[in-house]
């Protein structure tokens, strides 16, 4: 079952499902490793961005992309 | 002479710099790109006895047609074309780094790879096996940690044997099928066409790049060419191959390093975690952030100003004396010896004396954006700045516009989207760069010594409140939209390198002594000129020219609280250098009160009022930025429009402020 990258908490894993934001975002996303099926895990999620850890490498996500960001959660 | 030109391409924070300058020493030049503002840095190096010419690329993620960097570095490599590219590749960050490494191998280049940090990945625990990376890349890979200078020797040699050597690299990433044949398809139309590599091309063409596409349709291919073109992008959407080149890439650079990177079951939990957790707190992250700004200025004051400056002072006006005394004894006549003294040492000299104050500014500033923490202050502002219609981003552009308005100006640009860049652009005056803080270090020393640094970090502050509230403005008006996506890299702290720091503090010290060497002489000689002229007149007073101008504008500063003519006059002296408001103070007071022997800040203790002397900083604060940001204003937006708006806005709002500062004082009971 795919959620949005905000319904995770702190410590969960989930793969890249898919991404629904706009070209640009996407791209970028996509570029800097948000690939389908990238694990990504969740180190903060509460006021102001995300951050989140993309193979050991920590990226700060603003809250109205990450919703676009669908996960799938690993077990 | 030259014998060959290394370039060198890698990731944001892959440890360029620090590459960069191990690799040079000191034998490197700071310009900019041709007709943009992006800083170009170009050095140099030897090797058995010949000289190689390094240029350092912008730091990219990719080499596509999406910003300014992207842009400039690949055009770089397709038309200079280097000889050889040293890529690094951030150890920690292999996968997405090899990303890039992709695309400068389908762009047909010779490339040898330098593996940086492995000092920080193997404190991560994370194993490799360079040579099966290597033989998988089909590229020599070398591994270096920059700030130990360790590795630099072996990737000098590797770069020089591949330079002197013919071979082709290959081109590593197949892509599905369907992307296949478009390729090869358009690779035959396009072979022998373009000074670059047709497959490279192609596959340009299919992603749908726009620089690409206008290059083609430019070069006048048979109608069949575009028609295929056109045909592609609307039967497929060029979206969906875009993102399956990426996804192939990424593939191919997974495929690399698995087996060949091995990482540690769980992630430890580094320092980096600790002090993030400190540091990007919902509750500790802005007061964390406040803290260290009020360090930072209470630091610059205390040993910029208190220590160091101290000296700077005996020093010139012990210069000053011995000119006086030389210049007597040879009998040189009065109107040298006034524009030796009340010119040269009182005016540029007035300037001089706060090298010490600047300097620990900027080794302070330099401090924080070596170690990391920049990226973490945008962090902690992005809520904040969405609700001034900006994003986290933005954030950094103001903060290095704390030492300089220009760099500030020219970093925007890293900003992906227009309405962001503009906004930040035009209130980055109001974060209060180094020039500014000899003005406010003389009227804290007249007025308000004991609490100079808090006076300064109020100030800064203001210059924030200010610059927010325009932001909101702007982005209500002119600006309107949407604040883009914030997406950033928050890479580990990391201790700051003292040759990057010492570097950079450096070269924004030299500017500062340039500008006091040239600009400054020459509005401080120019106005000492029109403040001793015409000769029928009492030098400095305000029957010289000087004078007269200045008692036609003073009249405007008048509701402010200050309206002789010699403020007024200086903080025109400012536009060109904001500088060269304490040195036409100097120099305009000092020939007044030549008599007294008196300094700078007596003399100001006499002009002004507590008050005054507050609304006098407010407006120096807030007013039009100097000439060099204007100018770059202009050629960013590449437009006569934007500085003069910026000119006149910045102007009225610093007018209304001070004024509003000294209406309101007064009526509070303070003079």
């Amino acid at each position: 079952m795919d959620r949005g990258l905000l319904t995770l908490t702190q410590g969960e894993i989930g793969n890249i499902k898919l991404i629904d934001a706009g070209r640009c975002a996407t791209r970028r996303l996509y570029e800097m490793g948000f690939t389908v099926g990238a694990p990504v895990k969740i180190i903060k999620n509460d006021a102001g961005p995300v951050i989140v850890s993309l193979v050991g490498n920590k990226i700060a996500l603003g809250r109205g992309l990450a919703e676009k960001i669908k996960l799938e959660r690993q077990k | 002479m030259k014998n060959g030109t290394v370039a060198l391409v890698g990731n944001p924070n892959s440890g360029k710099t620090t590459f960069f300058n191990a690799l040079t020493g000191s034998n490197q030049h700071v310009g900019n790109w041709p007709g943009v503002t992006v800083e170009k840095k170009e050095g140099g190096f030897r090797y058995r006895g010949r000289k190689y010419h390094v240029v350092d690329l912008p730091g990219t993620y990719s080499l596509g047609a999406f910003s300014e960097d992207e842009i400039i570095a690949r055009n770089y490599i397709l038309t200079v074309n280097p000889d050889v590219i040293i890529n690094i590749v951030d150890a920690n960050n292999v996968e997405r780094n090899l990303y890039l490494t992709t695309q400068l191998l389908e762009m047909g280049k010779k490339i040898v790879v330098a593996l940086n940090m492995m000092d920080e990945a193997e404190k991560r625990k994370i194993k490799f096996d360079v040579e099966g990376l290597s033989k998988k890349l089909g590229v020599p890979v070398i591994p270096t940690i920059a700030t130990k200078g360790k590795g630099i020797k072996e990737i000098i040699k590797a770069t020089i044997d591949v330079m002197d050597r013919e071979i082709i690299f290959k081109n590593p990433v197949q892509y599905n099928e369907a992307i296949e044949q478009h390729i090869s398809y358009l690779e035959k139309i396009l072979t022998g066409k373009l000074p670059y590599p047709a497959r490279w091309a192609a596959l340009k063409i299919i992603e749908g790049d726009e620089e690409i596409l206008k290059t083609i349709e430019g070069l006048g291919f048979a109608q069949g060419l575009m028609e295929y073109i056109k045909e592609l992008h609307r039967g497929h959407g060029s979206e969906g191959f875009e993102l399956e080149i990426i996804d192939a890439k990424y593939d191919f650079a997974n495929r690399v390093a698995e087996g060949t990177v091995k990482r540690p079951q769980e992630e430890s939990i580094t320092l980096t975690d600790k002090i993030d957790r400190i540091c990007t707190n919902k509750y500790l992250g802005i007061p964390v952030f406040a803290a260290i700004m009020l360090i930072v200025f209470l630091l610059t004051f205390e040993v910029g100003e208190e220590i160091l400056g101290e000296a700077a002072v005996g020093l010139i006006e012990g210069l000053a004396g011995i000119a006086g005394i030389s210049l007597n004894y040879i009998g040189a006549p009065g109107w040298l010896i006034s524009f030796v003294i009340d010119g040269i040492f009182n005016g540029v000299g007035a300037v001089v004396e706060f090298v010490p104050l600047i300097t620990v500014l900027y080794l302070l500033l330099g401090l924080l954006e070596d170690s990391g923490y920049m990226a973490r202050a945008a962090y902690v502002w992005d809520d904040l700045m969405r609700k001034f219609g900006l994003q986290g981003r933005a954030f950094i552009p103001l903060i290095i516009g704390f030492g300089c308005n220009v760099p500030g100006i020219m970093s925007a640009r890293t900003l992906d989207n227009k309405k962001d860049r503009m906004i930040t652009t035009l209130i980055n005056p109001f974060m209060s760069c180094g020039a500014k803080l000899p003005i406010y270090s003389i009227f804290i020393a007249a007025f308000f010594s004991k609490y100079g640094g808090l006076i300064l970090f109020l100030l800064y502050a203001l210059g924030i409140a200010v610059a927010l509230l325009m932001a909101k403005l702007l982005s209500k008006t002119l600006f309107k939209g949407e604040a883009s996506y914030y997406i950033m890299e928050l890479p580990p702290y990391r201790m700051p390198t003292l040759r990057n720091v010492l570097r950079n503090m450096w070269d924004n010290v030299y500017g500062f002594l340039k500008r006091a060497g040239t600009v400054i002489f020459v509005v401080v000689t120019l106005l000492w000129m029109l403040a001793v002229l015409p000769a029928s007149a009492e030098p400095y007073s305000q029957f010289s020219i000087l004078g007269r101008i200045g008692a036609i504008i003073a009249p405007i500063f008048r509701p402010a609280g200050f309206g002789n003519w010699q403020e007024s006059v200086a903080l025109f002296a400012g536009i060109p250098a904001k500088e060269a408001v304490i040195g036409t103070l100097g120099m305009l007071y000092a020939g007044q009160y030549v008599e007294e022997g008196m300094v700078l800040v007596n003399a100001v203790q006499l002009q002004f009022t507590p008050l005054t002397a507050l609304s006098y900083m407010v407006m120096t604060l807030l007013y039009t930025p100097c000439v060099a940001t204007l100018s770059i204003v202009g050629k960013e937006t590449n437009s006569l429009k934007w500085p003069v708006f910026m000119a006149l806005y910045t102007f009225a709002i610093s007018w209304v402020a001070a004024v509003a500062v000294f209406r309101i004082g007064s009526l509070l009971g303070f003079n």
